[in-house]
Parts: C-alpha cells; sequence; structure tokens
C-alpha cells in the first residue's frame, strides 16, 4: 500500500462469529482503531461473509450471502475484519465461489484489494507497529506472559505471518514466548470440528499442550474461531491460560476507556 | 488395491487410538517435515524453482497427448516396448502376461505406488509367480500382508519391535535388536532373489521425453538391481510421470529428493533407457514401459482438478498434514494418502464412496505450502466439497445429507437480513437456556454433538450490531 491518507475510514466487517458470541472482540477492534486515528463505522447490513456453506460445498446457500456483504461494503472505505478466516474469504475464496457469476465476480474483485485483517491493517496500512506510544494511564500495566497461535488463513491465505507478533512484542509489559507447532492447525476448520470430532480433538489436544508448555498467562490469536477452539478446550480441561484476541490484549493495554465490558473469550 | 474409502472414520478412530502409531506419525513432523524445511532454506532460489517447476508441469500436462507419444517413440527407439494401460486390470494384465510368456518365475520389485494400485503383487501370485519387494519399508509390509501407509515410508507405522517379531514369525531370524541388523537381515534374504529373478519391476519417478528415460530415485540401491540385473525390465508408471527434456530432471530431483526426505541427493538416482544396448556392461535383454491410465484422464479433463497431475509423489504434503499425522494413511482407504489423496483417490475411485476424504480437512493449507509444486489442494477439496453436495460430475446423484442441506437452508435464511438475524439471536439465547453452565455451553445436540465432549461452547449473547452506537 501506498502512504495511508490522512484519516483512514474504515467499514468494520464484524464477522458473525464475533457479532453473535463475542461482541466485545468487535469492541476492542473499533477502540483501537480509533485510537490509532482511524475513522470506523459499522454497515449494519452486513450479517456473513458465507464461509460456513462455501467450505461445506453448499456453495449456492453462500452466494446470496456473498451477494449480500458486496452490496453491503460497496464504496471505497477500507474493509477491516477481527478475523484472517474471513478477510480471506472475501480476498481470496469469493474468487472461487463466485468464479460463475460474473457479475458477483467483478464486484468482488474490486472489494479485495480494500479487505484487510486486523493486524495487517494496522501494520501495513497504518504503518503502526510500536504501539507503546499509544498506551496510555488507564491501560493495564501488569507482566503478562502470552504465546500466539498462528491462524491457518491469517498465515497461508493472506500471507500475514509478521504482523501480529510484531504488534504484540510492541506492547509494554507483554512477554511473548512461541509455542512449539505454532504454525500448526488448531483444529478448528468449520464443520470439521464437528463433522469430524475426534481427529479435530486430537490436534486441539496437541494445541493445549503445546501452549501449556509456554508457561504462558495468556494465549493471543487473530481469529475468534480459533478462540472459540482452543479456549473450549482449555475451559473443558481445567488449564489456566486466558484466550484473548489480539485486539483485546492491545485494548486492554491502551485503556481508553474504562468501565466498558472485557468479558473474555472463551 | 481394492478401495475401501467408506470407512474413513472408522480407520482414522484406529489410529488415533493407537499410541505407538501416534508417535510415529509425530515423529513426521519433527522428522521429514523439518528436514524438508532446513534443506529448502538451504538451497538459493527455492521459490524460484518451485514456480519453474509448476510452470513445466502445466506445460507438459497440458500437453499430455504430446509428449506421451514423443516419451513412447523414444523408448521405442531405444529398443524397448511402451504399453499403454487404460487401467489398472490392464496394466496387471499386461505385466502378467509378460511374465508368463517369458516363463518367469521371480520377480523383484522397487518400490511403485502405481503397481499397488494395480494390486500387482496379487495378480503375480495368482499366476504362480512370485514378486518379492526389494525397498525395506515395502519388504517389511509385504511380509506383514499389509498395503503401504506412506507413499515416501511405506512401514512408518511399524516400531521396530513389531518388525522384529514379523521377522521371527516369518523368516525364522533371531530377535534382532537393532534396526540396522534387521536391515542386515533383509539384505541376506532379499540377495538370492536379486541373483535369481528373471524380472524386475520398478516405478519410474520421471520419464523424459525426449529422451525415453525412466528416472529413479533412491536410497537403498534396490532400484538400480532391480533395472540392471534380471533379463527383464519392467517400469511401471502414471501417465502424469513426464517431463520434457533432461534439462528438466536436474530441477525435478532437487525438488523431489529435498521434499521427500531434506536430503540434498538420494544415494541413488538411476537413470534407464532402453534395455541392454551392444556397449552396456550389464543391463537387461528386454525392456518395458508401462504407462497408466486408471483414472488420470478425468483429472485432466476437469479444469478444477487438474493440477493435481503435478504431483511429484513427495510426501512432503503428508508429512506437513495435522490431519494425516493423526489418522494416518490406512484410513484414507486407498493407494494415496494424505492431502493429495483426498483429491485423486475420490477421482480415480468413486466420489460417492470416498465422499468423506475431502471434508476431512482442516483447509489449514499446510499442504500447499509444502508441496514443491505448488499444487493448490485446499482449493481443490473445496471444489469436490461442492461435487459432493451439489455436483453432477463425479458421482451420478448428489451425496448431500438432507438434513445437513435443511439446517445450512436455515443458517444461511437466519442471515439472510440483520433483521432475521436479530430473531435468530433471540430465539437462540431462549432456546440455550437450559444448556447454560456459567455462562458457557457443555453440551449440544445433533448435528453439534460432536463439539462439547472436548470443548465447551460460547453462549448467543447480546450480538455487537446492538451494542454499536456509531
Ligand atoms: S501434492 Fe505436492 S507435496 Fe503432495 S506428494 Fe504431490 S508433489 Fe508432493
Amino acid at each position: 500500500m501506498s502512504q495511508p491518507p490522512e484519516s483512514p475510514k474504515v467499514s468494520l466487517f464484524v464477522t458473525c462469529v464475533v457479532d453473535q458470541f463475542y461482541p466485545e472482540i468487535g469492541e476492542s477492534t473499533v477502540r483501537v482503531l480509533r485510537r490509532l486515528g482511524v475513522d470506523v463505522d459499522f454497515p449494519s447490513a452486513q450479517t456473513c461473509c458465507g464461509q460456513p456453506a462455501f467450505n461445506s460445498g453448499f456453495w449456492s446457500e453462500a452466494i446470496p450471502l456473498a451477494r449480500g456483504f458486496l452490496k453491503t461494503f460497496a464504496g471505497d472505505r477500507y474493509i477491516v475484519a477481527p478475523s484472517g478466516s474471513c478477510a480471506s474469504m472475501v480476498r481470496v475464496f469469493y474468487e472461487e465461489l463466485l468464479h460463475d457469476e460474473p457479475d458477483l465476480l467483478e464486484k468482488a474483485r474490486a472489494v479485495a484489494p480494500r479487505v484487510f485483517e486486523f493486524s495487517e491493517f494496522v501494520v501495513d496500512v497504518l504503518g503502526v507497529t510500536d504501539l507503546s506510544s499509544f498506551v496510555g494511564q488507564t491501560g493495564d500495566t501488569s507482566d503478562r506472559n502470552v504465546t500466539y497461535h498462528e491462524g491457518c488463513h491469517l498465515r497461508r491465505e493472506l500471507g500475514v505471518t509478521t504482523q501480529p507478533t510484531a504488534l504484540i512484542e510492541g506492547l509494554p509489559g507483554v512477554q511473548l514466548t512461541e509455542m512449539e507447532q505454532v504454525d500448526v492447525c488448531c483444529g478448528f476448520g468449520g464443520t470439521f470440528a464437528v463433522k469430524f470430532s475426534d481427529i479435530s480433538t486430537a490436534m486441539l489436544q496437541d494445541k493445549i499442550e503445546y501452549v501449556q508448555a509456554t508457561g504462558a498467562d495468556t494465549v493471543v490469536s487473530c481469529d475468534a474461531t480459533c478462540l472459540m477452539q482452543i479456549g473450549g478446550g482449555l475451559e473443558l480441561n481445567g488449564v489456566d491460560v486466558r484466550p484473548v484476541h489480539l485486539a483485546q490484549l492491545i485494548d486492554e493495554r491502551i485503556g481508553i476507556e474504562s468501565g466498558i465490558s472485557r468479558a473474555q473469550p472463551r | 488395491m481394492r478401495p475401501d474409502t467408506k470407512n474413513f472414520k472408522r480407520g482414522a478412530a484406529k489410529a488415533l487410538g493407537n499410541e505407538r502409531i501416534q508417535a510415529n506419525l509425530l515423529g513426521l513432523y519433527n522428522g521429514f517435515d523439518r528436514a524438508r524445511l532446513a534443506a529448502a532454506d538451504g538451497t538459493p532460489d527455492w521459490e524460484l524453482m518451485r514456480e519453474q517447476a509448476r510452470a513445466i508441469k502445466a506445460h507438459t500436462i497440458d500437453n499430455l497427448d504430446y509428449y506421451l507419444e514423443l516419451a513412447a517413440s523414444n523408448v521405442e527407439k531405444a529398443g524397448g516396448t511402451v504399453f499403454f494401460a487404460k487401467d489398472a486390470d490392464a496394466a496387471a494384465g499386461y505385466v502378467t502376461d509378460l511374465a508368463l510368456a517369458r516363463g518367469v518365475k521371480l520377480v523383484i520389485k522397487g518400490k511403485s505406488m502405481v503397481s499397488e494400485e494395480m494390486s500387482l503383487n496379487e495378480r503375480l501370485t495368482d499366476a504362480g509367480i512370485e514378486p518379492v519387494e526389494t525397498d525395506l519399508g515395502e519388504y517389511i509390509i509385504q511380509l506383514a500382508g499389509e498395503t503401504p501407509y506412506h507413499i515416501i515410508a511405506p512401514a512408518i507405522h511399524k516400531s521396530r519391535e513389531e518388525v522384529t517379531d514379523l521377522f521371527e514369525a516369518k523368516l525364522n531370524s533371531p530377535r534382532y535388536e537393532e534396526i540396522t541388523e534387521l536391515a542386515a537381515e533383509a539384505r541376506r534374504q532379499l540377495r538370492d532373489k536379486f541373483i535369481r529373478a528373471d524380472m524386475g519391476i520398478t516405478g519410474a519417478n520421471f520419464i523424459v521425453a525426449e529422451t525415453g528415460t525412466v528416472a529413479l530415485v533412491t536410497n537403498e540401491g534396490n532400484g538400480r538391481m532391480c533395472t540392471s540385473m534380471p533379463r527383464i525390465h519392467v517400469a511401471i508408471t502414471g501417465m502424469e510421470k513426464i517431463i520434457p527434456s533432461m534439462d528438466d530432471l536436474g530441477i525435478f530431483l532437487r525438488l523431489l529428493i529435498r521434499s521427500a526426505t531434506g536430503q540434498r541427493i538420494s544415494s541413488y538416482v538411476t537413470t534407464v533407457t532402453g534395455p541392454r544396448h551392444a556397449d552396456d556392461e550389464d543391463g537387461p535383454d528386454e525392456f518395458h514401459l508401462v504407462i497408466v491410465d486408471n483414472g488420470r484422464s478425468r483429472l485432466l479433463a476437469d479444469p478444477e482438478l487438474r493440477e493435481s497431475l503435478y504431483c511429484i509423489r513427495c510426501g512432503a504434503c503428508l508429512n506437513a498434514c495435522p490431519v494425516y499425522r493423526k489418522v494416518g494413511g490406512h484410513a484414507y482407504g486407498w493407494v494415496y494418502p494424505g492431502p493429495i489423496g483426498a483429491i485423486v483417490t475420490p477421482v480415480m475411485t468413486n466420489l460417492a464412496d470416498a465422499k468423506d476424504l475431502p471434508f476431512a480437512s482442516s483447509l489449514c493449507g499446510a499442504c500447499r505450502e509444502a508441496c514443491p509444486v505448488k499444487i493448490n489442494i485446499p482449493r481443490m477439496l473445496l471444489h469436490l466439497r461442492k461435487e459432493v453436495t451439489e455436483g453432477r460430475k463425479y458421482p451420478t446423484e448428489r451425496n448431500r445429507s438432507v438434513l445437513e442441506a435443511l439446517a445450512m437452508r436455515l443458517w444461511r435464511l437466519s442471515l439472510s437480513s440483520p433483521a432475521a438475524l436479530s430473531i435468530a439471536n433471540s430465539v437462540a439465547r431462549v432456546l440455550q437456556k437450559p444448556l447454560l453452565r456459567k455462562g458457557r455451553i457443555r453440551w449440544l445436540p445433533p448435528p453439534l454433538s460432536g463439539w462439547t465432549p472436548s470443548r465447551t461452547f460460547p453462549a448467543f449473547v447480546r450480538p455487537f450490531r446492538q451494542r454499536w452506537r456509531g
């Protein structure tokens, strides 16, 4: 990307999972972006990008949702999602899904370059990696030992590998310890997690083991769905490691407003 | 090999319940997969080579008819015979008939996955001919009466103790403690076979069209014995193994060997062009090349799946795959397991039976990242999934579950507008009440019941859209 404009304009693509289960991740995303000088709006017609249907082979159910997305997010604002997976659905997979829908495909191609995952947007578009100057009086200053779980679509579809850890390392008081097999899937995979529950669980058990082995008190990810998987496993196994989204971790450190719910995703 | 693709879940459960297999599979990550990464790291222009190899493959597969003819005519010019086999049965028939016609009693075999497609050992045995596998892993598998677990490490699921037991039971050998002793025993057993065999059968890692040359990559030297000692050499290969010229071979050898084992070069690279020539010191009197289709034309004809024919069978996607590393090779139910198997098996056998395979993936993309020819496996899995639920291409009828289709429709309708979503949210928040324990869901009904045995599930809450105030 070239030079960012004075006050970048962003439409938040909150994603259905964050909307319904983890609204606090959406709130943190908005607060952090605003603190970084971004003009954020929320196109209220948005629902879901269609990924669950697309991944399950029900392309005919996914296409109407894609159509809705493309209509909602027409225009020229950046589109930022607190999810590598949902961002890659729009940026990468609409190309497949809409292959035989020339009109929609054209729209998808126009939208794709404006779509960013949260950490990618902050680092690559805003050009911010060192967040220490944004950390405020009301922020959490306690020492934290965190480990980062790399989301698969974030890494391999969007090619976002260094941005999240750069942001984490730029946070005062936060110590980052890399886990073993950091780039290996947590086993979520959408309906895979229930259709092949045994396999998904075995992958999750490994992930939990590697998270624990770091001694971290917090596991950070850029995808709510990874946190749903890892957090759900941590809770059932009684492991005292807090799953948080990167936007939440930053939000807590920056501490812009007090008294706002910061319920953790599990 | 008769496909048994319907029982993926059962096979997976079996492997998941076996601690030793789990440990061996984990070893693939720490062993082969890390070795591959280190080898790639140490190779200048690795990414460029991948791109180039992919371009060569794309060109060759797009012009496969031309290159197959060129290869065949050059093999014939070098004094060899070429047989194009429409399917596995025709290929096995050709080899068996040839062996019978030449009075062959004993066949030594190098590693060949295509011969597994053909159930060649069974066919030869039925005809009264003894086939002996000479690759150590394959030898173990043959003794055990099993099928390969991995395309380059067929006996990866077996422990040293199991091989000791097997050798004791089948060969009457002492109880060896060391792997080197076991290998030495196999070598002793095989030496006599090498000397007595009338026919050597190998696969082919590559066929060079321009020269009619077969290239073989091995670490044990058995491939070279099979191609040079018996009086007849038969190379069997899938039709996608063609590359245009000797110039291309270098890049493919570099990519294949590094991706397979992390070695910079295998112990042996053998190239064979026709039978023994007048000025050769050794070599077979006869050379036959069997080029097998067996469903590959269907992959070729499908623009979405064609790139699966770029595969050089290095096994890197298996080692990189977190699902393969849990379920192992036998669960996939046919010759090719893992990510590439999940693409080619349903098309080469039958998608209706193998419909679990494309779904048994979290779409993490580790396979594509590992693949030396950058085959986009997740993209093809998505297309096959669509074929299962909506398609008409491979199965004659759709294979979607009615319940799932209904659930998908309801789910989509609930997302058709913000108003619908608000209603769905309110309904869900009422329905979930009896399931909530401390704000978390600990039990879910089918079809989501698979979630809760190992994970809690978050509750629906007042959604972001209602909290947003601009
Ligand atoms: S698909 Fe790629 S990684 Fe997998 S075996 Fe084939 S060449 Fe190797």
